[in-house]
């Protein structure tokens, strides 16, 4: 699969739609960068955004808000926020009015969820779709009576460098036709990746065995991501979209403990000693 | 209430069948009550190994569609008389095999037998995930060649995630039977070595069935090998693995290897 350069060096390849489908990264197509000059990059990202589903009668719904708020301060300041309409029978002028009132309490609303194509005017936020429900977001201090529901929604939008990793830990072998998938940060193994087995990671991945299957670190755009393995026997590895398989893999670092980062879109395998 | 096994490995074609007839039997000459389950609806066998064929009136669908009841399904065997058959049916196909009525056979044969070793058929569809369902413990066979070890790898990760035990929280006890191995072709690297197949897949180790024609000729004649001749390597090799299987800690050694390697081998159980 590797192309070689007329110096010999090994290309790797962009994996240009898996980067654009950051929860999914299959290797579906494969871009040949090499006949084109430096393609542009489109990477996806992936935040935890809090949709907020107002309810009828919108006054009343407000008031609720307003005592969320007024219990825990500062809870919607600078947290991505996007509005559930999919229950919602209002017209264009009463969303208007809602996503001011909105602003007034210092929400803004980054993206409109399940709305009628005519509610989405130019001058109200975007439309989002493909939203997947993560778990409900605890509301600190709050009086359980009367908390309006606060549902968070994973959306992905394009633009600044994610932080704040998690990490998690595995305390199996991961088997042949298992695929891990965690898009939050880094995956620690205590155990080999078998053959025909798929580990995906945001941040990077440890492997505390032999690693026989696929490992694909920082796929949610981070280049800055690495693998760890105590025996490299690959099928494929790639960091933030560029891979290398089997065949690329410089044979005498087969069976040995080895880091694997990106180094100017390069992907490097060194022994760990 | 009595343990129930899936004897299963992915593949087809690595003794399956052969291991849960000899363990099956091995098991209840010693008076334990023993009844081995073929779940393989549609490409049956366990009843040829065991040379029931000629006597199957009622199966595992019959009683599981309420044709028929259980006692009359149950075939008793001639040479050993507390083992016992469940065949399936050959002309049904496995969409006959319903969750519930699976669940209802296993409870009632564990509540009379000692022992109920289910035959798996090969592949992790309907089937195969069926016979491991309910399963108190599995038998994972496999043959020393890549092929076979992946098949196994993926059947692990399926019992770790799709049996009962599993959905509840608790752990499948999981054994690995690496059966017609050969000494000398594993020298020659023609097969895996028993410590590359125990790293790969990092399971605790069963037994190790030298291949032989034993095994062939017992099937030939519908015996399980363990009854056919007692004495033959791969007979001795599936007493011991019984033994094991009842919590006996016997040493095993790798046929063709005159060294014990006891320590060696258990220095390496990884699970």
């Amino acid at each position: 699969m590797g192309d070689f350069e007329a110096d010999g060096s090994i290309v790797n390849h962009l994996l240009t739609i898996s980067s654009l489908q950051p929860c999914n990264p299959k290797l579906t197509k494969l871009n040949d960068v090499l006949t084109q000059p430096r393609p542009v990059r489109l990477k996806g990202r992936s935040f935890l955004a809090l949709a907020l589903s107002p309810e009828l009668p919108l006054d009343d719904w407000l008031v609720q808000l307003d005592n969320l708020a007024a219990r825990s301060a500062g809870f919607f300041l600078r947290r991505p926020i996007v509005l559930d309409l999919a229950n919602l029978e209002i017209g264009l002028d009463e969303l208007r009015e809602l996503v001011n009132n909105l602003a007034l309490r210092k929400v803004r609303i980054i993206g409109i969820e399940g709305a009628k194509g005519s509610m989405l005017a130019p001058d109200l936020p975007p439309p989002l779709l493909d939203g997947r429900a993560a778990s409900d977001i605890e509301v600190p201090a709050v009086d359980e009576t009367s908390a309006p529901t606060v549902a968070a929604h994973s959306v992905t939008t394009v633009s600044a460098a994610p932080k704040a990793w998690g990490s998690i830990f595995v305390n199996q072998p991961v088997r042949s036709g298992q695929s891990l998938h965690y898009a939050e940060g880094d995956v620690t193994i205590i155990g080999s990746v078998a053959s025909g087995s798929e580990v995906i990671a945001g941040g990077s991945i440890h492997v505390y065995g032999a690693l026989r299957g696929r490992a694909m670190a920082g796929t949610m755009g981070n280049s800055t991501a690495r693998i760890f393995c105590r025996k490299l026997d690959a099928e494929l590895i790639a960091i933030d979209g560029f891979y290398l398989t089997a065949e690329d893999l410089e044979p005498s670092l087969r069976g040995k403990p080895v880091q694997i980062w990106l180094e100017r879109e390069t992907i490097k395998v060194a022994e760990i000693v | 209430m009595g343990k129930v096994i899936v004897v299963t490995s992915g593949k087809g074609g690595v003794g399956k069948t052969t291991s849960t007839a000899a363990l099956g039997a091995a098991l209840a000459q010693n008076g334990a009550k023993v009844v081995v389950v073929d779940f393989d609806v549609g490409l049956r066998n366990l009843d040829l190994v065991m040379g029931a064929e000629r006597r199957v009136v009622y199966d595992l669908v019959n009683v599981i569609q309420g044709e028929a009841k259980l006692t009359q399904a149950l075939i008793r065997d001639k040479r050993v008389e507390t083992l016992f058959l469940l065949p399936a049916s050959q002309t049904r196909d496995k969409d006959n095999l319903t969750p519930e009525g699976v669940e209802k056979v296993i409870t009632a044969l564990k509540s009379a037998f000692d022992w109920v070793i289910c035959d798996s058929p090969a592949g992790i569809e309907r089937g195969a995930t069926l016979a491991m369902r309910h399963a108190d413990m599995a038998i994972v066979v496999t043959n020393p060649e890549v092929s076979s070890v992946r098949d196994s790898d993926r059947i692990i990760g399926l019992l770790d995630s799709k049996t009962l035990r599993a959905e509840n929280g608790e752990t499948i006890e999981k054994h690995l039977l690496l059966t017609r191995y050969d000494s000398a072709r594993a020298e020659r690297g023609d097969m895996l070595k028993v410590d590359d197949v125990l790293e790969i897949l990092s399971i605790p180790l069963l037994g190790i069935i030298p291949e032989s024609t034993d095994v062939l000729r017992a099937s030939n004649v519908g015996s399980p090998v363990t009854l056919a001749d007692g004495r033959s390597a791969p007979a001795i090799a599936y007493f011991e693995a019984a033994r094991r299987l009842k919590g006996e800690a016997l040493p095993i050694v790798i046929p063709g290897d005159k060294r014990g390697l006891f320590g060696k081998i258990f220095g390496r159980r990884a699970a």
